[in-house]
């Protein structure tokens, strides 16, 4: 072996598509060039975390890690970091609150405070070569299940470590596996749920672009312990890339006689099948997961009878998330107990969270559960961007609650999120600052739900079309007093009398939003004011008469001819009447000489 | 395949994925700086490289360095093995290396007759 460099190329989606191809052929280039070929071996990896950065290269052995590199940088790195062994420091990932840069990956606090487990092979291994799984461990618990566990120790052991579905319900999942363990009959089913849907969430994603064996193992696994020959990955069209590495880690597989008939010859016989989804977000509800790998229709159904009694084509199915059946293997091989000890009694192990919005390092983070929302968004997230306050954290996404800023000390756990009027969720983790209105952000998610409901049942389908009405009406600045009263009452009957959990979940983002930011939906009803400034409605624009210098640009932008005035004469007019609040006039403004008011035009 | 293939698989798979573990008992520091490549320093590195390879040394890592201001001495090699004292080599050639890949690495002897410096 010649070879002295890894130099790991993060080809995760969004990596990808801020075109990391394009650097690793340059790459490939400049090593060629400088007869490096020997000597240095490029990988591509799933998702390393720090999306926004990309594309992010890590070079092994030195742990360099550099963000945002370009094709032209590669010229750069060849030469000076692979020939010459000087790390390219203007390329290095300078962490902020260490005002010195980081050489090494572990130093950079993005990663120093996450605990990786699920995603332990992302970003490390290249997810399209069976062997570097098998050099990770990979396999090796299936293989230690099949000749040394009986199934009913093995359900008991996921039972002991209380490992519960990250899907975001927080089931616990050794219960899920006894039941459908209990049932006769020849034939069960094994299901991964990736149908991921939530706006602004990619955990499922990068764990299936990056790690599909694990899932893989995981579901091979439950299948020995709950007698099941057959399983389906249900994974939406949008996914290209994961849908493309797992099904070539499933042919893998099975040319290695890891899945399919006689697995590792001990007569245990499992294959695996992807179904793809079309997007509807309903989908990723069990039942109508269920109708869909079957051809029917995606619609729920009501329960019971449950999935593990019967579920697809009516065999006992068990079904997990794709993040859950990630934890399988490492249960397996490191034991229950050690899987107990890792975060909270209640809700033990580890949680992968996308984070995004307003935050500075938005990504693809894992972390204990028990971790507050403060260490998840500032210590790891970088905090706020511009100088700007944070206002709320949503979790959960259309099905879950806004977390006010008072509570950041919250731990991550089912239970404390929960009580906040939130979820867990499957992971996603929006921030938002003091520009985002609260009303809007409950009328964005409620209008995602609204769009997206099956229409089979009547609270969710005409409920939240009721809904979204109040909420448009209040944006627009034509809001009733009693509107927040009814806004609780429909809430409340769409949560209690939905069919299936997307209709009990729709009304989440209001309720949260009605209790932790009352006075907020007050002002747009009573005083017609948006403070946030996202309204357009609620707002005016105004020309600053002392700062205007007459310039003529705000005039030359504005799409209806609101402003008045001549060059060199300030101060220039703007007519609200005529004003339809695009913005563009503020942008333009060399000299912050437009000003936005919050309220109404008289 | 049977489970034994599996773990021999691993075996040899993990050798590939050496590098990224970052546990290594020797670190091979080459000087790679201009007057280090001018003197031969890549054919040095080569040597290093193709010695422990040949060897099936999987504990060592190889990496480089730039300019410590010894123009005189170059091709210069630093040895750090774990618990040790870091050991520099001076004027290195690929057979020195060689050398010192059998009797420091392997053997745990530095070889004194390259020896420039020796740090705590």
């Amino acid at each position: 072996m010649n070879r002295r460099l890894d130099v790991l190329v993060c080809s995760g989606a969004a990596c990808v598509s801020s075109h990391s191809a394009e650097v690793k052929a340059a790459l490939e280039r400049e090593i060629a060039r400088r007869d490096l070929g020997d000597e240095v071996r490029l990988v591509e990896t799933g998702c390393m975390g720090p999306c926004e950065l990309g594309p992010v290269l890590l070079v092994y052995p030195d742990g360099a890690f550099y963000i945002r590199v370009t094709p032209e940088d590669a010229v750069d790195i060849v030469e000076e970091h692979f020939l010459k062994g000087r790390p390219v420091q203007r390329l290095l990932w300078e962490a902020p609150e260490a005002r010195k840069i980081a050489e090494e990956k572990k130093l950079v606090p993005f990663f120093e405070k996450q605990q990786k487990i699920v995603l332990s092979n992302c970003g490390e291994i290249d997810p399209e070569n069976i062997e570097e799984y098998i050099a990770t461990g990979g396999y090796e618990a299936l293989g230690l299940a099949l000749t040394e566990h009986t199934p009913d120790a093995l359900i008991e052991t996921i039972v002991e470590s209380k490992l519960r579905g990250r899907g975001g319900a927080g089931f616990p999942t050794g219960l899920k596996w006894r039941f459908v363990a209990g049932e006769s009959g020849q034939t069960k089913y094994v299901v991964c749920n990736a149908d991921e849907g939530d706006p602004g969430a990619f955990m499922d994603r990068s764990l299936l672009e990056g790690d599909p064996h694990a899932i893989i193992e995981g579901m091979e696994i439950a299948a020995y312990a709950i007698g099941a020959t057959r399983g389906y990955v249900y994974v939406r069209a949008e996914y290209p890339l994961a849908i493309r590495r797992l099904k070539t880690a499933l042919d893998q597989a099975r040319g290695h006689g890891l899945l399919g008939k006689d697995i590792l010859e001990t007569g245990f016989s499992f294959d695996i099948e992807v179904r793809i989804g079309a997007g509807a977000f309903v989908c990723g509800e069990e039942t109508a997961l269920i109708a869909s790998i079957e051809g029917e229709r995606g619609v729920p159904r009501s329960r019971p009878p449950y999935p593990s009694t019967s579920g697809v084509f009516d065999a006992p199915t068990l079904i997990n998330n794709a993040e859950t059946w990630g934890n399988i293997r490492h249960i397996v091989l490191h034991g229950a107990e050690w899987f107990a000890s890792i975060g909270t009694p209640e809700s033990p192990g580890t949680k992968v969270f996308a984070l995004s919005g307003k935050v500075v390092n938005t990504g693809l983070v894992e972390v204990p559960m028990g971790t507050t929302l403060r260490e998840l968004i500032f210590d790891i997230g970088g905090g706020i961007p511009d100088g700007k306050a944070l206002k709320a954290v949503q979790t959960g996404g259309p099905s879950g609650g806004c977390i006010p800023a008072e509570h950041l000390d919250t731990p991550i756990d089912y239970e404390s999120l929960k009580r906040l009027g939130a979820i867990m969720g499957s992971g996603g983790v929006i921030v938002m600052d003091e520009d985002n209105c609260m009303v809007n952000i409950a009328k964005y998610f409620l209008e995602f739900t609204c769009d997206e409901s099956c229409g089979k049942c009547v609270p969710c389908r005409a409920g939240t079309r009721q809904m979204l009405d109040i909420l448009e009406r209040i944006t627009q600045g034509n809001g009733r007093l009693d509107d927040i009263e009814q806004l609780r009452t429909l809430g409340t009957t769409i949560v209690s009398t939905s069919l299936c959990g997307l209709g009990q979940s729709a009304p989440n983002p209001v309720l949260s939003t009605l209790e932790h930011f009352n006075e907020e939906y007050l002002a747009h009803i009573t005083d017609k004011r948006c403070d946030a400034h996202v309204c357009t409605a609620l707002i005016r624009y105004a020309i600053d008469v002392d700062a205007c210098k007459a310039c003529d640009k705000c005039r030359t932008v504005c799409p209806v001819s609101a402003i008045r005035g001549t060059p060199g004469q300030p101060p220039y007019v703007l007519d609200e009447d005529v004003c339809v609040r695009c913005g563009r006039c503020a942008e333009v403004c060399p000299f912050g000489a437009i000003r936005i008011e919050s309220g109404r035009t008289n | 395949m049977k489970l034994e293939e599996l773990r021999k698989i691993r075996e040899r798979a993990s050798k590939e994925l050496s590098l990224r573990k970052g546990d290594a008992r020797v670190k091979v520091v080459v000087g790679m700086g201009t007057s280090g490549i001018a003197a031969g320093a890549r054919d040095v590195m080569a040597a290093f490289l193709d010695e422990i390879g040949m060897r099936g040394l999987t504990d060592v890592v190889v990496t480089q360095t730039g300019e410590r201001g010894l123009a005189s001495s170059e091709p210069v090699v630093e040895v750090h093995v774990e618990g040790e004292n870091a050991v520099t080599y001076g004027q290195m050639t690929a057979d020195k290396a060689r050398r010192v890949v059998a009797e420091h690495l392997v053997n745990g002897n530095p070889v004194s007759d390259y020896v420039i410096e020796v740090r705590g």
